[in-house]
């Protein structure tokens, strides 16, 4: 397969094939600092505006800022986690990422395995079907995602019909039960319709259609979120290990903030449609620069196993997430912050590298406080 | 415990539905108690017969599904009530309904009719239930809306559903379901359509109102976090059976079935980190009309004993402090 391509360009990939995870979750941190062009994609200052139309004569009379200037980058063989509340725009990016929807602006840039580079925002139709052949992507719902009246062999092999990439019918098979044993299915089922499998089969024969034409990069958007609880670990365990077997990139959207902590290594933080809080997830969980990161990791609610000090202090935010239509004056939680100054309510604050304070890992944040508070995080110590 | 009373009994509960493929045995004999003032969390996968525990209890059962054996006993003014009993649609277990008992459910835009305005549902079920007239209901209406932390009642009452925002529409649902001051709450996955900052809300404002209003509470949801946050007393379900229940305490501490062991193990923890080992159960919950011989769990069980877990249905076994559990690993001592 590519994998060994992949790895004779890549040092890092090449190294961690037999090294335990978290030894290759450093390495691929060092690049992505050292070295840029080790980054599968480069997003800069991406917007989405939808329009909001009225009348007779559909007028515009106003526009939602779904995504609002929106940078990050995503290295190889690591996972970035979106996380934020609905409405916040994280969707919405992972689908300007892939191109699947129409930004308004600004840039992505995919770069392949070979080192190859595209700007997917200004690539014509022809060049992009080809370019987003690397790319896969995951559903939340795995029962509306699979076409009902499609067998599995339809569903996980029509990427390869339509691309005219197999046309021998044995070889398709052939391929198609490799992807189903790669996901843990058993091959036998591939003539089954969906409707004959479970929510968690269902999940694994969506990912078996991402990984068909083996991608550099994966967006997931909420790939568990649907599934039962004994199921979703199923799912989190096999994004895991496939992770590490064929090298992939995964951006993670979620606003589950427990899942965000197994799988990722890094997470940005977003709210109505802009990036408040970006950086290594160890360092944002342990100790939060952004105060709405730190209401959103003291919300999630815990199982009191009867560990000691695991009772934390909660804070409660008052209200909703700001309507991204008529975003609020100056920073954009403002109206639920209770750190708020008078300062926050009329200017708005630049996302700034706070590195220094974090050792050398960068660590943005939109705040006008980031340096003065002391939020808490979900640890007490770091690392 | 013993100087609380007991408000609910529910015994040896078994709840079928009768379609073509089959007769569905959802839920199959459950047995608990709930006090006056206590919340009990009812926990497990879909499919395992907790929101039809609630259903049953309600008499609001889908048409082909029967309750086949078992009690509801509701205690009010020193007296006893089987539910089972009572004809569905007639007058006495509409009163116990929204009045006695009310109920909170996961899609607060369902529940809610769309073509009436939020105070026009609220007043309709005070005064179905207590005398009192149409301005004073519009009060009482406010000040529930007040109480559940709605911003600005006064013109929130107004207000069609469709205009609220979910952690609104969450909120005016409590109000409705408490509007009538019940002695026993069900609510139904309350956080699961919600975002977590307001997830944090809506628990936080029922923790509170249960503490204030003394009322009982019952909390269906997948999610073992929301019950330790709520929950004194937990049971697990899976198939239709009660596999284990213990003080919440006890149960997340030391649990015995390992059923429940799998599903603490497979949720990521908080703070754990991204080095922490998850645990998934194998398999998925099987089709109900395929249940397993034996104890429904043994397919996926890591304990699994053959020739006994296969064959013979555990029996309720009682261990110390409350702590009940189904399973062929313990005997009764």
């Amino acid at each position: 397969m590519a994998q060994a391509d992949a790895a004779a360009n890549n040092p890092n990939t090449g190294t961690d094939a037999s090294s335990p995870n978290p030894s290759h979750r450093q390495a691929g941190v060092g690049v992505s600092q050292a070295n840029s062009a080790d980054n599968v994609l480069e997003v800069t200052d991406l917007r989405k505006y939808f329009p909001i139309l009225r009348g007779f004569f559909r007028r515009q009379v106003g526009e939602v800022k779904a995504v609002d200037e929106v940078s990050f980058h995503v290295a190889r063989g690591e996972t970035l986690a979106l996380v934020g509340e609905s409405g916040c725009g994280k969707t919405t990016t992972g689908r300007c990422v892939m191109r699947a929807i129409e930004p308004s602006g600004g840039s992505v840039l995919f770069r392949k395995r070979d080192g190859e580079e595209f700007d997917i925002t200004t690539l014509a139709k022809q060049d992009l079907r080809s370019v987003q052949q690397h790319m896969g992507m995951i559903f939340q719902d795995p029962f509306s995602s699979l076409n009902p009246r499609l067998t599995v062999l339809e569903i996980v092999g029509e990427p390869f019909i339509t691309r005219k990439l197999i046309t021998n019918r044995r070889e398709l098979e052939e391929r198609v039960a490799q992807l189903l044993r790669s996901v843990r299915l058993d091959p036998t089922y591939m003539r089954r319709y969906p409707h004959a499998f479970s929510g968690g089969q269902r999940q694994r024969i969506a990912i078996a259609r991402a990984l068909a034409l083996d991608p550099d990069f994966v967006v997931a958007d909420e790939p568990v979120s649907a599934l039962d609880v004994s199921v979703q670990a199923q799912i989190l365990s096999l994004l895991k290990e496939l992770q590490s077997e064929l090298h992939l990139t995964y951006l993670f959207i979620t606003h589950n903030l427990s899942v965000v902590e197994y799988l990722s290594d890094r997470v940005s933080v977003m709210y109505v449609g802009q990036i408040v809080e970006l950086g290594r997830t160890e360092s944002i969980f342990s100790r939060p620069r952004h105060p709405y990161t730190e209401a959103l990791l003291s919300a999630v609610p815990v199982v009191e196993t009867g560990k000691a000090g695991r009772r934390r202090e909660r804070i409660i935010l008052e209200g909703d997430v700001a309507d991204p239509s008529n975003v609020p004056a100056g920073c954009t939680f403002h109206p639920r912050c209770p750190y708020v100054q008078d300062i926050c309510r009329e200017e708005e604050p630049q996302l700034i590298d706070l590195a220094g304070a974090n050792g050398s890992q960068p660590h943005f944040v939109r705040c006008h406080f980031a340096d003065d508070l002391d939020l808490q995080g979900v640890r007490n110590t770091l690392q | 415990m013993s100087q609380t009373p007991l408000l609910l009994s529910v015994d040896n509960l078994a709840t079928h539905f009768f379609s073509q493929e089959g007769i569905l045995e959802a839920v199959d004999g459950v047995s608990f108690d709930i006090y006056a003032g206590e919340a009990l969390g009812i926990a497990g996968e879909s499919g395992c017969g907790k929101s039809v525990t609630a259903q049953s209890i309600l008499r609001i059962v889908p048409k082909n599904g029967k309750i086949v054996t078992g009690a509801i006993n509701l205690f009010q003014n020193g007296e006893s009530v089987d539910l089972v009993q009572l004809d569905d649609r007639g007058q006495q277990i509409r009163q116990i309904r929204g009045g006695e008992i009310a109920m909170v459910f996961q899609e607060p835009m369902a529940a809610f009719s769309m073509v009436y305005t939020i105070g026009n549902q609220i007043t309709e079920v005070i005064r179905l239930h207590q005398e009192c007239s149409q301005n004073e209901a519009r009060e009482r209406a406010v000040e529930m809306l007040r109480r559940v932390g709605m911003p600005q009642p006064e013109q929130t009452i107004d207000a069609y559903p469709f205009a609220l925002s979910g952690g609104m529409r969450q909120r005016a649902m409590i109000a409705m379901a408490l509007s009538c001051h019940p002695a026993l709450l069900i609510a139904d996955e309350p956080t699961t359509a919600v975002d977590v900052t307001i997830q944090a809300q809506v628990l936080e404002l029922m923790k509170d109102l249960q503490r204030d209003m003394g009322m009982a509470l019952i909390v269906i949801t997948h999610d073992l976090a929301v019950i330790s946050e709520l929950c004194d007393r937990v049971m697990i379900m899976y198939l239709g059976k009660d596999v284990e229940s213990a003080p919440a305490d006890v149960i997340f501490r030391d649990p015995k079935h390992p059923y429940t062991v799998g599903l603490l193990r497979s949720v990521p923890e908080l703070g754990e980190g991204h080095t922490q080992e998850l645990d998934p159960i194998s398999g998925s919950v099987p089709s109900p009309y395929r249940r397993p011989t034996g104890c429904p769990f043994h397919p996926r069980c890591p304990e699994f004993i053959p020739d006994v877990c296969d064959v013979d249905l555990p029996p309720q076994i009682e261990l110390a402090g409350g702590h009940r559990v189904r399973c062929h690993l313990y005997v009764q001592d």
